[in-house]
């Protein structure tokens, strides 16, 4: 108990559990994991709010992201300066919305927000082909790449700009059964 | 509905904003000076009287600063644009009719919120400021009660603000400083609501709400930490996906439904009957008789569950008729009569609950085959996966998919020779009917041989055991084989394991019913035994009673050795040592299997493929990979048994519940030991429900024999709590008439008339009709409006394509025909742009960028028209270029902006708000 008092004020703990989807013990969970990506930099008192920013280099190794084809988009996404270092607000900000128990509608907005790799709020054939890409380790050729980006775009965008804006993107996703399953990380 | 929340969220949301806004323009404010002043002023009058604060507030602010307001909406739409954040932009756009008020909302809050503040600077020095309240004085008493009433819905708003402050995309810091000030005004004005006598109830209500919000948080946070191996299992997710980790949910799910069992057996039944009623050996059924006892404490005979531990309370044979045993007067029979009843009821209430949860969450997902790119893209990746291997897998998989789309794609009507394929499937499929029945009869076979063994003496170790090792041997080899034979058949893999599954569900209860058959067969002729034992009973009691009667003339009849009286067979208890030994032989054989199948097999792989003249561990041996099929549907199997056995032996759910418990940490163990992930890594969601059917399924037909056997056999005359009776469910009868007053008995026997029971029956058969014909008639229309759903769609596109086409056409026509018109078209055009920019292209910067984004073609073409001076184009000579169209067609949009008649969003829209309801 004494250990939790030192690292966040019981204040701040009960404002984390208002803005994330944690419980306490994981808030401090992941703290824990926080700090143990550097120790040396990350100070035990969190009580008077220091100014702590782990490189991008840092979390992109934790086991949870290492093997995920988008770690780096999912760091830039929820860092505040959007290179991928983060804090520690962004790093439970990251993981409240992967958690199992954000909604669907949250989930599509990051998801979103993921997928468009060039941040213009559309996601584009370009960003498809990325997406492609780092899915199958370009191990299609270049027309089955734009087959199915093509494929993408003629089921998804609803109102035909050749290109996927926020809402066509949740229309579709919203009914993916997968979507709220495979959109999750435990930690 | 979604978009009624999602409305809700972003009005929300821009109030919000804007009070953050304002409080960011709060420092330009106060060095207008102006209104800060005002504010103070008014707040410190308000101080004194509540009510009147608010109102007045709002009216003067709404006739002094509107201006300002709007300056700073605008801000905030352009720091909107600016942060990214589009869709809340759009959304803005498109309720610019509610906006307004919402805006008005903003600014009562707003306002709200500085006079609270200026009041607390205020509290010092309220005394002076005493002069102007009086002025508004009188009106106060007539608005209260309206204002009360928006201060309340004001701080139910923050409220509600609160507790849905996680859903918020936000970052962090903004959400605390938010949350940190809806705290705040919360807490302000929460307290001063009500008056007089109301204000201290609801005072009291508000703390108690707090109170309750946090014993709830810290109850779930107890409830999260008594949830077990969640890090196991999430190790192996981890590892292994999704779909291996959902076996291990549905194992500890198992193990929780059992455990409740087990609570029910053992505590109703078992210790119950070990504490209070008779002592072992006090009578004849709960004493090994004479002949045993030489051996009754050997292992061999404990092994086959004979000798003692038939006679102990694990068994059906051990409980006595009495019907109230020890001080409790605890009714014994009865207990045990309706606690078998109710594990039957207990599971299927919670099968049943947990089948309807899942459908609720599955039909939410629909199963439109519209997207199957696109889900494929964007949601194929699984992000719990956190192993380079199963990553590895995963990538392959992915990409096999997609080129398996895209060939199905391609050619969805290539098939060559689809004579042969179907001559292998009907072969197939008449191999695997070959397959069932020879393990049907093997099963039968076996069972039967088993029981002319039985009679003979001394059999050996395997006679003994050959009817569980046989089922164990099928059970190991049959699905394998199936697999085989499947392959022949060359289906999709998902159809294929479907396939896969239902052969191996169908051999696992053909060989169950097999097995019970022969095991009624076993009973019936057990039956016919006990009549002969029964007379023979009687007759060596009565010569018993003679002959003592003739030694000595005492009153009492010493009487004979439990262990010395001739006994029934009593089949019962036969019953659930069959179940409890099969139940045991399966631990044994899929402990075995893992060991030997998985462990033994990974370590030479891996130790011996050093000196080995292959690659093992790529070549044949190879790791094993998990078999999920075969694991959940040998826990739904081992379950049926359970159901089946628990009534006849009692103590079987205790051995399963260890059974779980141990193979919960075995199997996590030997699955991250010695497995490799799946090469074909697939997802879990659907088929859970699947299991569940089986599950229920498997519950219905296990709850078969029980209840054939409680309602046509007679149970054995000299064992068990049902001794005497005709029938077991007497006892429900017997407790009834001498248990409960008389009425409640005559009740009974009018509800347990079948005129009542039939036309109840037909009643809920009707029920289930028209419920049904409900559900179809549903589903129908959901099917309609899916289908007009996607008209509408197609309709859209084409109209789109359409008009831009006609334009082109139409403006071309134009263009040759009547050069001369264009001179008058075109400055005012160029003009209507001019005016309509400041206005749209500016605050929407988002679109107008999205526009610019558009499509080149388009943007290019109009910037060509706007750069020339209009004097250029008349002198040139008209050209009806390739993109000259577009730009013509382009044109009549920025007029429509305003009119929200945007042909793109406008349509688009309507459908995702249909869809999303």
């Amino acid at each position: 108990m004494g250990n939790k008092q030192t690292i966040f004020t019981p204040e701040q703990l009960d404002a984390y559990q208002d803005c994330t989807f944690f419980t306490r013990k994981e808030i401090l969970r992941l703290f824990y994991r926080y700090r143990d990506l550097a120790p040396q930099l990350v100070p035990l008192d969190y009580t008077d709010k220091p100014d702590v920013t782990l490189p991008y280099e840092l979390i992109g190794s934790m086991p949870e992201l290492k093997d995920n084809p988008f770690r780096q988009r999912i760091a830039e996404v929820f860092s505040e300066d959007g290179d991928g270092n983060m804090t520690l607000d962004d790093f439970l900000d990251m993981f409240s919305v992967l958690s199992e128990m954000a909604p669907r509608d949250l989930k599509a907005y990051y998801a979103f927000k993921i997928y468009d790799f060039n941040n213009d709020d559309y996601i584009c054939k370009s960003d498809l082909e990325k997406t492609v890409n780092k899915l199958t380790r370009n191990e299609l050729t270049p027309e089955e790449v734009r087959l199915v980006c093509e494929k993408v775009i003629y089921e998804a965008d609803l109102d035909n700009d050749g290109k996927l804006s926020l809402e066509d993107f949740q229309h579709m996703i919203i009914r993916a059964p997968d979507f709220l399953s495979t959109f999750h990380i435990r930690i | 509905m979604a978009t009624e929340i999602e409305a809700a969220g972003i009005e929300i949301d821009g109030q919000v904003e804007s009070d953050t806004q304002s409080e960011e323009d709060e420092g330009k404010e106060k060095t207008s000076k102006k209104q800060p002043r005002r504010e103070t002023v008014r707040a410190s009058r308000l101080e004194r009287k509540k009510p009147q604060r608010d109102k007045e507030d709002e009216s003067k602010e709404e006739h002094n600063c509107p201006r300002q307001n709007r300056a700073s909406r605008r801000k905030t739409h352009q720091k909107k644009n600016g942060d990214g954040k589009k869709a809340e932009v759009k959304e803005r756009d498109k309720k610019a009719s509610t906006k307004d008020q919402k805006n008005s909302e903003n600014k009562e809050k707003k306002t709200n919120k500085k006079g609270k503040e200026g009041e607390n600077k205020q509290k010092k020095g309220r005394k002076n400021s005493t002069s102007s309240e009086s002025s508004n004085s009188f009106d106060e008493e007539s608005l209260s009660e309206e204002e009360l009433a928006m201060l309340m819905e004001q701080v139910e708003q923050r409220k509600k603000l609160i507790s849905a402050m996680r859903n918020k995309p936000w970052r962090m810091v903004k959400k605390l400083s938010v949350l940190r000030e809806a705290q705040a005004f919360v807490e302000k004005f929460e307290g001063a609501l009500g008056k007089g006598k109301g204000k201290k109830l609801y005072a009291y209500k508000m703390m108690m709400a707090k109170k309750w919000v946090k014993f709830k948080r810290d109850f779930d946070n107890f409830k999260t930490q008594c949830i077990p191996w969640e890090m196991k299992i999430k190790e192996v997710e981890s590892h292994f996906g999704s779909s291996v980790a959902s076996y291990f949910i549905f194992l500890r799910w198992m193990y929780g439904v059992n455990l409740v069992l087990f609570g029910l057996i053992f505590g109703l039944v078992i210790i119950p009957e070990v504490l209070m009623g008779m002592p072992y050996g006090s009578m004849p059924r709960k004493t090994v008789p004479r002949a045993e006892q030489a051996t009754a404490m050997d292992f061999s005979v404990l092994w086959d569950f004979e000798g003692y531990i038939k006679y102990s309370a694990l068994f059906y044979g051990y409980y006595n008729n009495q019907r109230t045993i020890g001080w409790l007067k605890y009714r014994l029979p009865m207990a045990y009569f309706m606690v078998g009843i109710s594990v039957f009821g207990y599971s299927l209430m919670v099968v049943i609950r947990s089948m309807a949860r899942n459908a609720n969450e599955s039909t939410a997902d629909g199963e439109d085959d519209n997207f199957i790119f696109s889900w494929k893209m964007f949601t194929s990746w699984d992000y719990l996966i956190g192993n380079p291997e199963t990553a590895d897998n995963k990538f392959a998989s992915i990409t096999t998919s997609f080129k398996e789309s895209i060939v199905d794609e391609q050619e969805s009507n290539k098939d060559e020779n689809i004579h042969l394929r179907r001559f292998l499937r009907v072969l197939a499929n008449i191999l695997i009917i070959c397959c069932l029945c020879g393990s049907g009869y093997l099963i039968y076979f076996v069972v039967k041989r088993s029981q002319t063994f039985s009679k003979m003496q001394n059999v050996g170790w395997y006679e003994r055991n050959e009817v569980e090792i046989v089922m164990s041997l099928l059970g190991m080899f049959c699905p394998p084989l199936f697999e085989t034979i499947a392959a022949l058949e060359n289906y999709h893999p998902r159809i294929g394991l479907k396939w896969q599954l239902g052969r191996i569900f169908a051999l696992f209860l053909g060989n169950l019913y097999t097995f019970l058959l022969a095991l009624m067969d076993d009973v019936n002729e057990k039956l016919d035994e006990e009549d002969v034992v029964k007379n023979i009973t009687r007759w060596m009691l009565l010569g018993h009673h003679n002959s003592s009667m003739g030694n000595s003339s005492a009153d009492t009849p010493p009487s004979l050795d439990p262990a010395d009286v001739p006994r029934g067979p009593c089949w019962e208890t036969t019953v659930g040592i069959e179940f409890v030994r099969l139940t045991v032989s399966d631990i044994l054989v899929t402990y075995v299997t893992i060991l030997v199948g998985d462990f033994i097999r990974a370590c030479f792989v891996r130790f011996v493929n050093y000196c080995w003249c292959w690659d093992l561990e790529a070549g044949f041996p190879s790791y094993a990979e998990f078999d999920i099929s075969g694991n959940v549907l040998g826990l739904v199997f081992n379950q049926g048994m359970i159901w089946m056995g628990s009534f006849y032996a009692p103590g079987l759910v205790g051995i399963n519940v260890l059974r779980l418990l141990t193979s919960m940490y075995f199997q996590c163990w030997a699955v991250m030991s010695s497995n490799v992930p799946h090469e074909r890594v697939f997802k879990a969601s659907k088929s859970n429900n699947f299991y569940m059917g089986l599950l229920l399924l498997i519950l219905f037909l296990s709850l078969l024999p029980v209840a054939y056997t409680i309602m046509s056999l007679p149970p054995s005359f000299d064992c068990g709590p049902f001794s005497g009776k005709k029938r077991m469910y007497e006892v429900i009868q017997e407790t009834i008439e001498l248990d409960f007053p008389l009425f409640i008995a005559k009740i009974f026997s009018y509800v347990a008339n079948p005129g009542l029971i039939i036309p109840a029956i037909l009643l809920m058969v009707l029920a289930i009709y028209y419920l049904n014909a409900v559900s179809e008639a549903y589903q129908r229309a959901n099917a309609e409006l899916k289908k007009k759903m996607q008209m509408q769609r197609e309709e859209d596109k084409n109209k789109r394509n359409n008009k831009t086409n006609n334009n082109s056409m139409m403006q071309d026509l134009e263009d040759l025909l009547a050069p001369s018109t264009k001179i008058e078209i075109y400055p005012k055009q160029a003009e209507g742009k001019k005016i309509e920019s400041p206005d749209q292209v500016i605050p929407f910067g988002k679109q107008g960028k999205a526009e610019v984004l558009n499509g080149s073609p388009m943007s290019g073409g109009r910037r060509a028209v706007l750069i020339p001076p209009p004097h250029l184009l008349v002198t040139r000579p008209p050209t009806p270029g390739i993109w000259a169209p577009y730009s013509y067609a382009d044109k009549p949009w920025p007029g429509a902006h305003p009119l929200g008649l945007v042909p793109g969003r406008g349509r688009g829209h309507p459908c995702y708000s249909h869809a999303a309801r």
